[in-house]
C-alpha cells in the first residue's frame, strides 16, 4: 500500500503544472475542423501537443475568460457582455437545411423551413404530397448553431417544443440520415452523401454561393484569446491563418477567412 | 359457470411463463454482447489498437482513448482503494454498531445510489472549476474515485468480515497488536475479496460516460501528463455512435469495451469464488 | 500508542464516503438552489424552458423522467421478478451458479452500449412498426427496463433465498403446490427485499443519462403517447451543460438538485426497508 502511495505522489509531482501543449476549447461546430488543422500542425511540429475540446461556444468563451483553456472557439459572435476577448475570424460556415436522401424536395422557402420548426407545418402533405408527419430535429438551448439558425431563419418565432433535440451537428445528421420524415440543420461542411442539403429560396448552399453571399445563411468561426498569444499558441494561430491552414479549412467545406470579402 | 384452473395446471403455466421470461432476459443479454462482438471483432487489428485517432475518429485507431481510460481508471483506484479499504477496516474492526457505524454505512449506501450525471456535475464544478484542475485525467480520476468508493467499501467489508475470528485470536495470542493483526493477518487473508471490489470498481470506471465527459473532456490527443484532457473509450464510443462519424470504428471501440468488461467480470467472479471456497 | 493513532486515522478515512456525499450535496445545491428562488417556484415548476431567455420551467422534464421511469419499471419488474423466482425456486444449483453471474454481467455493460443497441435496433424497429420518430418513451422504457433488470433480479433473489425453509415446508404440508407457496407465502415473506430492489432499480432508471439521451429524442413537449419523444431531467443536464453559462448553468444545477433530492429520498426509503429486519 505504501509503495502505491509513493508512486502516486511521484506521479503527481513529476507531472505537476506541466500542462503540456495548447488547449483549445469551445464550439462543437468548430471542433472537427480545428481538430483536422491541429493534426496537420502536430505532424509538422512534432513535440507540440494541441488538445482540442468540445463543450460549446458559451463554454469556450467562459473557458477563455477563466483560463481553463489557452484558445477558445466560438461559432457565433460574442454578446455585448462577453466582450473583452481578442477575436480572430478563421472561416465562415454555411448552415444547410438537410432532409433524408429519399425526399423528393430539393428546394424550400425560408417560410417553409420556419413553419416546420415553429410547428405550423406538421405534415409533408403541403410540401411533397406525402401525408406523413414532419419530424424536425433542432439543437439544444445555448448552441451557437441554434442561435445562428434562430437569427437567420426563425426571426421572431420560437422553435417548437415538439422538435427533437440533439447536442451536435453529427447527432442531428445521424437522425436525418436514418429518418425519412426528418428535417434538420447542420454545418454545410459536414453534409455527406447520406442526406441532402436543400436550396433555400432557390439558392444552393454551394461554396461559390457562400463566398458571394448569394446563400445568406452563414456564421463566423472564431478563435478567442484573452491576451496576445505567445509561444505555441501563437504558432498554432499563425498556422491556422497561413495559406496552408486556410486551404485545409477550405477543403473541409468552409469558406476560409482569407476568401471572405470584407466590405 | 366460471372456468377454474386447477392448482397443478396453474403450477405448470407459471413454470413455463417464468422459464420463458428468464430465457428472454438471458437471450437479450447474450444478444447484446454477441451483436457488438460480431460487428466489432473484425475491426480489431493491431493497427486499430495502437494507432492515434485521426479525423475525429473516422480514421486511425483508438490508442489515445485506451491510454486515457487506463490512466483514469488507475488514478481512480489508487485514490479509492486506500480510502475504501480503510473505511471497511474501521467498520469491521473498530465499530460495534452505534451511530458512527450507521452514519458511515448510510454514507456508503447513499453514495452508491447517486447517479453518474450528479457525479459529473459535482466533478465539473468542484474539480474542474473550483480547484482549477481543468478537464483532465486528474479531475476525471478524482470524480470516478468518489463514484467507485462505495463499491470498494462494501466488497472489502464483506471480505474482512469473512476472515475467521480464530485468525485474529492467534495473532493476539502471539503478542500482535491490533494494527499488526490487521496489517499482517486480516488484510492479507481478505486480499482476494478486496481485489474483487477493486476490479469491479475498475469495471465501473471503464464503462462510465456521464461522469467523465464533463470532467476529463473529450480531447483526442495522446495524454502526456495527469493534467492532459482525455477521451475515454466509453466517451469515444458515445461520440462515434451518436454523431455517426464511423460505424465500423464505433463497433470496434464497443467491442474493446465489451471485452474489457467481460474480462474484468470474469476475473472478479473467479477471485470471489476462490475466496468463498476458502472461508465459507 | 501506534494503535490509537491508527484508529483515529482510520476513523477519518472511514468518514470519506459520508464527507463526499456532503460535499456533493453542498456543491450541487449551492449552484442550483439560488436560481430556483431567483426564478420563483411558480416559474420553476412550469412548462417554459428557455434558460437563455429567462424561462426556467422544468415541469415537462420532471414528467418526462417519471414517464420513462414508470415505463422502465413496467418492463423491469415482471421480468426481474420472474427471473428471481425462477432462479431461486425452480432452478438447480448448477443453473443458479451459471445464470446469476450472467444476469449480473448485465449490470457491468456500459450504459452507452445499451443506448447504442437502442439506436441501431430498437428505434428503427419502433419507427417502422408503430410510426412516429422511433426516438420515444417506448424505446427509452424498454432499454431502461433491461438496464434495471440485474438490480431487481439480484436483490429479489437474495430476499427469496433468505426466506427460511420452514415456511416452504409448512406450506407444502398444508397441501399447497410450489406455485401457490411462492405466491401466497414466499413473495409475502420476501416483500421488503423485493420492494427495496424495485426502489433501487427505480433510482437507477431515473438517474440514467447517456442511454436516454441517445434514444429518447429529447423533445421538450410533454409526450402525448408512448411513441412520442421525451426529455428527462438527466438528459437536459447532459445536453446543455457544455453550452451553459450564468443562469443557464445554474438552472442545470437546479435540475441536478431536484434529481439529487429524488434519489436521496428513494435511497433512504430503500435503506430503511432493508435495515428494518
Amino acid at each position: 500500500m505504501r509503495h502505491l502511495f509513493l508512486l502516486f505522489v511521484f506521479c503527481i509531482l513529476s507531472c505537476a503544472r506541466n500542462r503540456g501543449g495548447v488547449i483549445i476549447a469551445g464550439s462543437t461546430s468548430v471542433q472537427p475542423f480545428i481538430e483536422k488543422v491541429a493534426e496537420h500542425f502536430m505532424e509538422e511540429n512534432p513535440g507540440i501537443v494541441i488538445n482540442v475540446q468540445g463543450g460549446g461556444s458559451t463554454a469556450g468563451i467562459q473557458a477563455t475568460l477563466n483560463r481553463t483553456c489557452d484558445i477558445g472557439s466560438s461559432s457565433r459572435n460574442l454578446k455585448p457582455e462577453e466582450r473583452g476577448l481578442k477575436v480572430i475570424l478563421i472561416a465562415l460556415d454555411g448552415i444547410a437545411v438537410i432532409l433524408h436522401k429519399s425526399s423528393p424536395i430539393d428546394d424550400l422557402t425560408v417560410e417553409q423551413v420556419r413553419g416546420m420548426f415553429s410547428g405550423k407545418i406538421r405534415s409533408w402533405k403541403d410540401l411533397d404530397g406525402q401525408n406523413k408527419a414532419v419530424i424536425p430535429v433542432t439543437r439544444e438551448e445555448g448552441s451557437g448553431t441554434r442561435a445562428s439558425f434562430e437569427d437567420m431563419i426563425m426571426g421572431e418565432e420560437d422553435i417548437s417544443d415538439a422538435c427533437l433535440v440533439q447536442d451536435s451537428n453529427g447527432a442531428v445528421r445521424e437522425i436525418i440520415a436514418t429518418t425519412p420524415q426528418g428535417v434538420g440543420y447542420i454545418s454545410v461542411g459536414l453534409v455527406d452523401d447520406r442526406e441532402k442539403a436543400v436550396a433555400i429560396g432557390g439558392v444552393e448552399p454551394s461554396l461559390a454561393n457562400l463566398i458571394t453571399e448569394k446563400y445568406r445563411f452563414s456564421r463566423p468561426f472564431l478563435l478567442l484569446l484573452r491576451e496576445e498569444p505567445t509561444g505555441n499558441a501563437k504558432r498554432f494561430i499563425e498556422y491556422v491563418l497561413s495559406p496552408e491552414g486556410q486551404e485545409l479549412l477550405g477543403q473541409s467545406g468552409l469558406i476560409p477567412a482569407n476568401q471572405v470579402v470584407v466590405d | 359457470m366460471t372456468f377454474r384452473i386447477g392448482p397443478r395446471t396453474s403450477q405448470v403455466i407459471a413454470y413455463i411463463t417464468l422459464l420463458l421470461m428468464t430465457a428472454i432476459t438471458v437471450i437479450v443479454l447474450l444478444f447484446i454482447i454477441v451483436y457488438i462482438l460480431k460487428n466489432g471483432l473484425g475491426q480489431l487489428t493491431l493497427e486499430f489498437l495502437t494507432d492515434s485517432t485521426r479525423e475525429m475518429g473516422k480514421e486511425g485507431g483508438i490508442l489515445p482513448s485506451i491510454l486515457g481510460t487506463l490512466f483514469i481508471a488507475l488514478f481512480a483506484i489508487l485514490i479509492a482503494t486506500p480510502l475504501g479499504v480503510g473505511s471497511a477496516v474501521y467498520l469491521v474492526e473498530y465499530t460495534k454498531g452505534g451511530p458512527i457505524r450507521r452514519i458511515i454505512s448510510f454514507g456508503a449506501d447513499c453514495l452508491a445510489g447517486v447517479p453518474s450525471i450528479i457525479f459529473g456535475l459535482f466533478g465539473f464544478i468542484f474539480f474542474v472549476i473550483s480547484m482549477n484542475l481543468g478537464w483532465s485525467i486528474l479531475s476525471g480520476g478524482l470524480t470516478l474515485a468518489v463514484m467507485i468508493l462505495p463499491t470498494i467499501i462494501r466488497t472489502s467489508e464483506e471480505a474482512i468480515k469473512a476472515v475467521p475470528h480464530t485468525y485474529r485470536e492467534i495473532s493476539y495470542s502471539l503478542g500482535g497488536g491490533k494494527l499488526d493483526t490487521i496489517l499482517r493477518v486480516v488484510l492479507p487473508s481478505a486480499l482476494p475479496g478486496i481485489l474483487t471490489g477493486v476490479i469491479l470498481g475498475v469495471g465501473r470506471a471503464v464503462g462510465e460516460t456521464a461522469a467523465v465527459i464533463f470532467t476529463a473532456g473529450s480531447s483526442l490527443g495522446l495524454p502526456t501528463s495527469v493534467f492532459s484532457s482525455t477521451r475515454t473509450l466509453a466517451v469515444h464510443f458515445y461520440i462515434l455512435a451518436r454523431e455517426g462519424i464511423s460505424m465500423p470504428k464505433a463497433y470496434g471501440t464497443a467491442a474493446v469495451l465489451i471485452i474489457i468488461i467481460l474480462v474484468i467480470n470474469f476475473i472478479a467472479y473467479r477471485l470471489m469464488h476462490r475466496f468463498i471456497a476458502r472461508y465459507y | 500508542m501506534k494503535d490509537k493513532i491508527a484508529e483515529k486515522l482510520l476513523l477519518f478515512i472511514a468518514l470519506s464516503a459520508i464527507l463526499s456525499l456532503l460535499l456533493i450535496t453542498f456543491f450541487i445545491f449551492q449552484q442550483g438552489i439560488p436560481l430556483i428562488f431567483k426564478a420563483g417556484l411558480g416559474n420553476f415548476f412550469a412548462l417554459k424552458w428557455a434558460p437563455t431567455r429567462g424561462g426556467f420551467g422544468i415541469l415537462s422534464m420532471i414528467v418526462g423522467s417519471l414517464m420513462v421511469t414508470i415505463g422502465a419499471l413496467a418492463v423491469g419488474i415482471p421480468f426481474g421478478l420472474a427471473g428471481a423466482i425462477f432462479l431461486a425456486e425452480f432452478s438447480s444449483k448448477t443453473i443458479q451458479k451459471t445464470l446469476k453471474p450472467i444476469i449480473e454481467l448485465l449490470a457491468g455493460i456500459p450504459s452507452v452500449v445499451y443506448g447504442f443497441i437502442g439506436i441501431v435496433i430498437l428505434v428503427p424497429f419502433i419507427r417502422e412498426t408503430f410510426g412516429g420518430p422511433g426516438f420515444s418513451v417506448l424505446a427509452a422504457s424498454v432499454i431502461l427496463g433491461i438496464m434495471i433488470l440485474p438490480t431487481i433480479v439480484s436483490i429479489s433473489y437474495d430476499a427469496l433465498l433468505a426466506v427460511p425453509n420452514t415456511y416452504r415446508e409448512g406450506s407444502y404440508a398444508l397441501g399447497a403446490t410450489k406455485w401457490q407457496t411462492i405466491v401466497m407465502v414466499l413473495l409475502h415473506a420476501a416483500r421488503s427485499g423485493i420492494v427495496a430492489g424495485i426502489i433501487l432499480g427505480m433510482g437507477r432508471a431515473i438517474g440514467e443519462t447517456m442511454a436516454v439521451i441517445m434514444i429518447a429524442g429529447n423533445a421538450l413537449k410533454i409526450p402525448g403517447s408512448i411513441l412520442d419523444s421525451v426529455r428527462t431531467l438527466t438528459s437536459t443536464i447532459a445536453l446543455e451543460l457544455g453550452y451553459a453559462a450564468g443562469d443557464h448553468r445554474a438552472a442545470l444545477f437546479a435540475c441536478g438538485s431536484i434529481l439529487f433530492l429524488i434519489i436521496i429520498v428513494l435511497n433512504i426509503i430503500a435503506i430503511r426497508i432493508t435495515s428494518r429486519k
